[in-house]
């Protein structure tokens, strides 16, 4: 318990730190995700490439490696961007891969007829994934991209090795200053515990609220 | 393609056409990583040379019955030592051929010596990193710790230790060409790169609020990016500069005054207080004979900085 106590600011500081990039990471992760899953069903066959080589590539790198690749490599192309933008473009990129993948399964539950009668009513590509099928596909997807989030939530760990204040890194702070190691890491669970069930809260409401019934 | 959902009659053609970008993206994307990982250590390896290390005399008399830990590794004939993989001139792991060099590996050798183990044959190194390293004591995975292992108020309640074998000081490490940077009051304003929730590092983001502290894992990646000009410092205690500048002296020098003082000791499991006691008379001995300025000469001292005085070992710290 001392260690909690004594150290409030520090786990503080690293909770808000874990928690600000789940956040940002999340959003641009869906956003990039819905948008590649668009373009994955898109009647272009180049924006098809484009969304299958993101999600190739993305999917296959081990994250560890993405953070390396981005924070060693972009600056030798004089790209310098602060450590926590690079932390949210790393996690992100990865995790929309993942959604897109679970949105594109949601897609694929809509019956192709849907598709059909928007287009034979004049809509546009847009408008009909926009307006018709987005919608309902990712009210099917609800839980596997809550999923998806809890584990963005758990990887932003790796970030505390690139200069990103972050929960679990807090340990190495503690244990140099004499701390038990054991309950340094109790704490920080706890904290991972409070973030997580927090989104798998607000995914099951999300889910009684829109999910599709069958 | 009129509906989202794919038509399968296109599926074949479709698929060769995205291989192709799939394939050269991915090759881009690992030659950017291998590239910025392959030059974390990219000066040229001079450490220490094999052939002139000294030579240590084995004690094979010694008996220390009192030291449980000392009992069970001459039962087992081989003592396990925790040390540091990553530290050049300290404690650094070759990767080709798994050897271990340093000043730290040194003094390990020197003391096991003087416990009655062959240096050379009877001593199994462990590569313990510093948020482990009072684990690794208290499980009893490791046998003592010889790794920059500075000796203060918190680890002492964890951990015993014997010595202090050698003081280091927190310094700067800079470019070669760096002309403004010359101590520690002119950090500010500038990015100082030090290993994550480390004491050299709490030290920085406590006193010298103006300079902008960048933490890593390794000092390996806060090297690379001081050669990269992606931070203008690499801050820790002077023994780990000094041999990442000997490494690599036409880009890197250590500079101004140490703003800290860290006597290294050596970690025992904390209730073994023979071990330590028995430690502390090695060192002393060898300190006597020239054995630890040979052995700086060989390691440290390659940087170019002459042998300091040893410092007095403390009787205080086994009482």
């Amino acid at each position: 318990m001392d260690v909690l106590t004594e150290n409030f600011s520090l786990y503080g500081e690293g909770f808000w730190g874990t928690v600000r990039l789940t956040l940002y990471s999340s959003l641009l992760a869906l956003a990039a995700g819905v948008l590649t899953a668009g373009f994955r069903v898109a009647p272009v066959r180049a924006l098809r490439a484009v969304g299958t080589t993101w999600v190739t590539v993305l999917r296959n790198t081990p994250l560890t490696l993405l953070f390396f690749a981005l924070l060693l490599g972009l600056p030798r192309f004089g790209v310098a961007l602060p450590f926590e933008l690079f932390a949210v473009l790393a996690l992100g990129c990865y995790t929309s891969a993942f959604i897109c993948e679970a949105v594109r399964s949601g897609i694929n539950t809509v019956p192709v007829g849907q598709g059909e009668a928007a287009r034979s009513l004049g809509m546009t590509f847009g408008q009909t994934l926009g307006a018709v099928v987005l919608p309902q596909a990712i009210r099917t997807v609800i839980a596997p991209i809550g999923s998806t989030l809890i584990a963005l939530a758990k990887n932003s760990a790796i970030a505390g090795s690139f200069s990103v204040v972050e929960l679990l890194s807090t340990y190495k702070t503690l244990s140099e200053n004499g701390y038990s190691v054991i309950w340094s890491f109790v704490w920080i669970a706890v904290g991972y515990l409070i973030l997580t069930l927090s989104i798998s809260a607000l995914f099951h409401a999300m889910e009684r609220r829109w999910g599709v019934a069958r | 393609m009129p509906a989202p959902a794919p038509s399968s009659g296109t599926r074949a053609t479709r698929r060769g056409a995205v291989r192709r970008p799939a394939r050269c993206l991915a090759a881009g994307l690992l030659l950017l990583a291998v590239a910025g990982c392959g030059a974390s250590g990219s000066p040229p390896a001079r450490g220490p040379q094999p052939g002139r290390l000294p030579h240590y005399a084995v004690d094979r008399d010694f008996s220390l019955p009192t030291s449980p830990t000392w009992r069970s590794a001459h039962r087992d004939g081989k003592l396990t030592i925790g040390v540091k993989e990553d530290q050049p001139g300290m404690g650094e792991k070759n990767p080709a051929t798994g050897a271990y060099s340093g000043f730290d590996i040194e003094i390990a050798r020197m003391t096991a010596a003087s416990l009655g183990f062959d240096p050379d044959r009877q001593i199994t190194y462990r590569a313990i990193a510093s948020a482990n390293r009072e684990t690794a004591l208290q499980n009893g995975q490791i046998d003592y710790y010889v790794g920059t292992y500075t000796i203060n108020e918190g680890r002492k309640k964890l951990v015993g230790f014997a010595g202090p074998y050698y003081i280091a000081g927190q310094r700067l490490l800079v470019r070669r060409d760096e002309k403004q940077l010359t101590g520690p009051d002119e950090m500010a304003g500038r990015k100082v790169c030090s290993a994550v929730g480390s004491t050299p590092l709490q030290r920085i983001q406590a006193d010298y609020p103006g300079a902008d502290a960048v933490a890593y894992d390794s000092y390996a990646i806060c090297v690379d990016n001081l050669l990269n000009h992606q931070v203008d410092a690499v801050t820790t205690d002077d023994t780990i500069l000094l041999g990442y500048a000997a490494k690599d002296p036409a880009h890197l020098k250590v500079v101004g005054r140490a703003f800290s003082e860290e006597p290294y000791g050596i970690g025992v499991p904390r209730q073994d207080r023979a071990l330590a006691r028995a430690l502390d008379r090695a060192l002393v001995a060898r300190e006597r004979n020239g054995d630890w300025k040979r052995a700086y000469d060989v390691t440290l001292g390659l940087s170019g900085r002459p042998a300091p005085r040893p410092p007095r070992v403390d009787p205080a710290l086994t009482r």
